[in-house]
């Protein structure tokens, strides 16, 4: 098998699976989603000190190994979004950003307006963007030409669990951007994760399929796996599909009955 | 004075800089804090004195998407 680096912003890392972390009911079950899950890059948020876990989080992160990805949740405009992105800069020395800018809190889609000028301000000032994104080509183009290092259209509404609800879509932002996408939000199982490999995007960023399942542990292993069978699956080229059956047994040398 | 910190009206004595006022707070590691909207980097937090009305955000991680 050949080599099949996933890089993202100058760095290779040894997963496509990247993994949220809201929504775990503990710290402990976190830390084993995430070794189960192999993933090497998590999302994390920035709140008032007095609503934290008084650096727990931090720390059981750090003992992972993974490196972090700030994510600005619960921005609905730019500046707000970018004063995050800031913040987040400082606290966590990173200048990777998980940019979201929400256009309404019932659907908690992305208000691709605000989340543009949002993506060129933060750009301009040298941060490694890679911006939550409705699932529209043209909306991901923009953001690619903007200097996005990556883009991460939506499968279908955070933690709704509904998959990919537009994949004709997820193929042609796959075609049309040369920065790597990232499938992000609505995963519900470990076959919307496959079918989003198999569509061509070069990683999987989930949070609520994985720590609200019953079992975490268990279904970041299953994650783990789909991405990385959705991904060869994706690389060995599937069969064109047919209307009709085609026998994959020969009619030559059939014995007369 | 007082200040407005994460949203609370607060009473201190000046004066108090950034960095006083964090450590009075917190003794997590990664924090940030922003004092009027506008981001204050670690390394001013000592040399950053608060004034009477500053609205002062401090923010540190939780889990999230």
């Amino acid at each position: 098998m050949t080599e099949d680096p996933f890089v993202l912003a100058g760095q290779t890392l040894p997963s496509r699976l990247i993994l949220g972390t809201g929504g775990v009911p503990s710290l402990d079950v976190l830390a084993r989603a995430i070794t189960a899950s192999g993933t090497a890059l998590v999302t994390v948020a920035l709140r008032r000190v007095e609503a934290s876990t008084g650096g727990a989080l931090a720390d059981v992160l750090e003992r992972c190994g993974v490196r972090l990805l700030p994510n600005t949740a619960g921005c609905f405009t730019a500046r707000e979004a970018v004063r995050t992105a800031r913040l987040a800069r400082e606290a966590f020395e990173t200048d990777w950003v998980k940019l979201e800018v929400i256009g309404d809190e019932r659907t908690l889609l992305p208000d691709p307006i605000e989340l543009l000028d949002a993506a060129e301000q933060l750009v301009a000032d040298g941060f490694q963007v890679l911006p939550y994104t409705n699932d529209d080509p043209i909306t991901a183009r923009r953001l690619a030409d903007a200097g996005c290092v990556a883009v991460m259209p939506l499968g279908s509404p955070i933690g709704s669990g509904l998959g990919i609800r537009n994949p004709h879509n997820i193929s042609l932002i796959r075609e049309t951007v040369d920065v790597p996408v990232i499938l992000d939000a609505g995963l519900g199982t470990a076959s919307d994760a496959a079918l989003a490999m198999e569509l061509g995007c070069d990683g999987v960023l989930l949070a609520s399929a994985v720590t609200r399942a019953r079992d975490p542990e268990k279904m970041a292993l299953a994650m783990r796996h789909a991405v990385d069978a959705g991904r060869l699956a994706f690389g060995a080229g599937r069969i064109e599909r047919r209307w009709h059956a085609q026998a994959s047994t020969q009619d030559a040398g059939l014995a007369a009955l | 004075m007082t200040l407005t910190v994460n949203g609370q009206a607060v009473e201190v004595a000046a004066p108090v800089t950034v960095a006083e006022l964090v450590a009075a707070r917190t003794d997590q590691r990664r924090i940030a804090v922003a004092r009027n909207g506008e981001v204050v980097p670690r390394s001013a937090w000592a040399a950053t004195a608060l004034t009477e009305g500053d609205e002062v955000e401090i923010l540190a991680a939780v889990a999230g998407g």
